[in-house]
């Protein structure tokens, strides 16, 4: 009958517990009333037990927060809550490299918050990074995630980083739209834009990718709050924008700008709001030519490259049109994995080759920062 | 074209999504009608070769599907995280090749269409041999970003192929 005894038999007057398959409980049940001893049932269903105590396992291993970014499991997708702590973390493990900034606060109040990496100085030229400004495009806030770390391991053996490091910071804002990524975990999977109410509108949010002031307002971006290109009321009326806005302002020496979506696996350079050429068009192009080499010699995953307009589409008040007007020459945009058949759904098991080979890119832009200052 | 609309020649190599390694030449003509949007773009192709027999595994789907005590129902495919269950891998592959219909009666030369996600799956009881099953689908436009819901009704049989008896556009607060 294939009985398992959970409280075996011991001797008469003690009770017993014992789990039944399914095919042997009728003949169980027979056999102990044919005999005249008494039954009860503890638990009706065993597997559904099981099955439950496995989504609850889940469920908390995900909701424990990490205790160090060694055992951070970079091969999953996290909660806003999570990569917060995971930059504490960070910083704790390496307050001589790593601090952190808020810059503002969401329109949800929840902090902004950049991770500045430094070697020492004063206002040094500086790279910046971002992810997570389109909520939905989860690989890009892991791939953060994973730069964030990346640098920490990498700052001190691998010459291109050290040297990178020697003169210039890097700041990382590893979660652009935090009340839109919550949104994403708890509401709506495909949630893109910020999450600002606007009067005489239902509609929610205004696409943080249309709202800076280059071409803020033109063709390219919606001005139909319930559209998912909504440009918002003016140029900067989101302070997930402002944040950054200001930052680059007060900073003043910002020498790259990097700002990271997914998914269609394209590099970018400006412009997208006009059909007019960047007068260092040829520059980036070159860069953008190596910088997509180098990620497609990890795991051969193809990009293509160009300006905005030429190779997507008119897009007005984007990120890095008004970056490379205020001076940063090296504005760059890319967008990661796939080309379409899992989309902003990608597996989380190509979380980390994504970031790997994106980090080749990033380094081609940095390095070449470095080498060419302005 | 002058008052018909625009025709563009095609060469391009199928991939198998299964197999990265098996590839199909294919040359295609696609033309945009001019006048009327509402009309779905004019397609002819010809492929180089022959694609591989899927019989086997059509078979075991098939087999599996037929046998199940209810009909099958599911959701969020893939999950948040990119998941898919083995079990209902081939259920996506029935909505991707189904909605590249829908797809394909809906573009124009401005939209760029991918399926995003099933929402929701049902199988529906049929008399005759056919698999059916009622698809709540989103598709994601890349010009506008938009992620639009479409219901669609698939009717499969491992010799007579995929056809969609129906679809339908969803009103986007379907999702909020």
């Amino acid at each position: 009958l294939q009985l398992d005894f959970w409280l075996a038999p011991r001797s008469p007057g003690y009770p017993v517990d014992v789990r039944v398959p399914f095919p042997s409980l009728q003949p169980l049940k027979a056999h102990l009333e044919a005999n005249g001893v008494f039954y009860s049932i503890m638990i009706e269903d065993v597997q559904a037990l099981v099955d439950h105590e496995q989504t609850e396992m889940l469920r908390s291993s995900r909701r424990q927060l990490p205790l160090s970014t060694n055992t951070f499991d970079y091969a999953t997708y996290h909660s806003l809550d999570e990569i917060y702590t995971f930059m504490d973390l960070l910083v704790a493990e390496n307050p001589n490299l790593v601090s952190k900034l808020e810059i503002g606060r969401s329109t949800e109040n929840r902090p902004l918050y950049v991770l500045k990496f430094s070697k020492g100085g004063t206002n040094r030229p500086a790279i910046w990074i971002d992810t997570g400004i389109h909520s939905r495009e989860w690989v890009t806030q892991a791939s953060g995630v994973w730069f964030a770390k990346k640098i920490v391991l990498d700052h001190e053996n691998d010459k291109g980083l050290a040297s990178i490091l020697d003169k210039m910071d890097i700041f990382l804002e590893i979660v652009v739209n935090p009340d839109g990524f919550v949104f994403t975990q708890t509401q709506n999977r495909m949630w893109r834009k910020t999450r600002s109410r606007h009067p005489g509108s239902a509609c929610v949010g205004v696409d943080p990718n249309r709202n800076w002031d280059a071409g803020f307002g033109g063709p390219g971006a919606s001005r139909n709050p319930c559209s998912e290109t909504y440009h918002g009321p003016y140029a900067n009326s989101e302070p997930e924008v402002k944040a950054i806005v200001d930052f680059v302002k007060n900073h003043g020496n910002i020498k790259a700008f990097v700002s990271i979506h997914s998914y269609s696996q394209l590099l970018f350079y400006p412009y997208g709001y006009t059909s007019t050429p960047v007068p260092d068009q040829k520059e980036l192009d070159q860069i953008s030519k190596k910088a997509v080499a180098a990620l497609s010699s990890l795991y051969g995953t193809n990009y293509k490259y160009g300006s905005i307009i030429t190779t997507i589409y008119q897009a007005s008040g984007g990120t890095i049109d008004w970056t490379y007007n205020q001076g940063i020459k090296y504005s760059f945009t890319f967008e990661l994995r796939d080309t379409g058949r899992y989309g902003f759904l990608l597996p989380a098991k190509e979380i980390v080759p994504t970031a790997q080979e994106t980090w080749l890119a990033l380094k081609v832009i940095m390095l070449h920062a470095r080498d060419h200052p302005y | 074209i002058d008052d018909v609309g625009h025709k563009y020649h095609l060469e391009l190599v199928l991939e198998d999504v299964l197999d990265k390694d098996s590839t199909v030449n294919c040359t295609a003509e696609v033309l945009y009608h001019l006048g009327n949007k509402n009309i779905a773009p004019a397609v002819q192709f010809t492929i180089e070769g022959e694609l591989k027999n899927t019989d086997e595994a059509d078979n075991i789907f098939y087999s599996r599907i037929k046998s199940l005590e209810k009909e099958l129902v599911a959701e969020n495919i893939p999950d948040s995280h990119g998941s898919v269950s083995p079990e209902m891998e081939p259920i996506r592959l029935l909505a991707q090749v189904a909605s590249g219909y829908v797809i394909w009666q809906n573009s124009t030369e401005n939209t760029k269409f991918q399926l995003a996600q099933i929402k929701h799956v049902k199988q529906v009881k049929r008399s005759d041999d056919c698999l059916e099953f009622d698809y709540m689908i989103l598709l994601h436009e890349m010009v506008s970003q938009e992620i639009i819901p479409w219901q669609m009704t698939v009717l499969w049989h491992p010799q007579h192929g995929v056809q969609v008896t129906q679809d339908s556009c969803q009103p986007k607060h379907a999702l909020e």
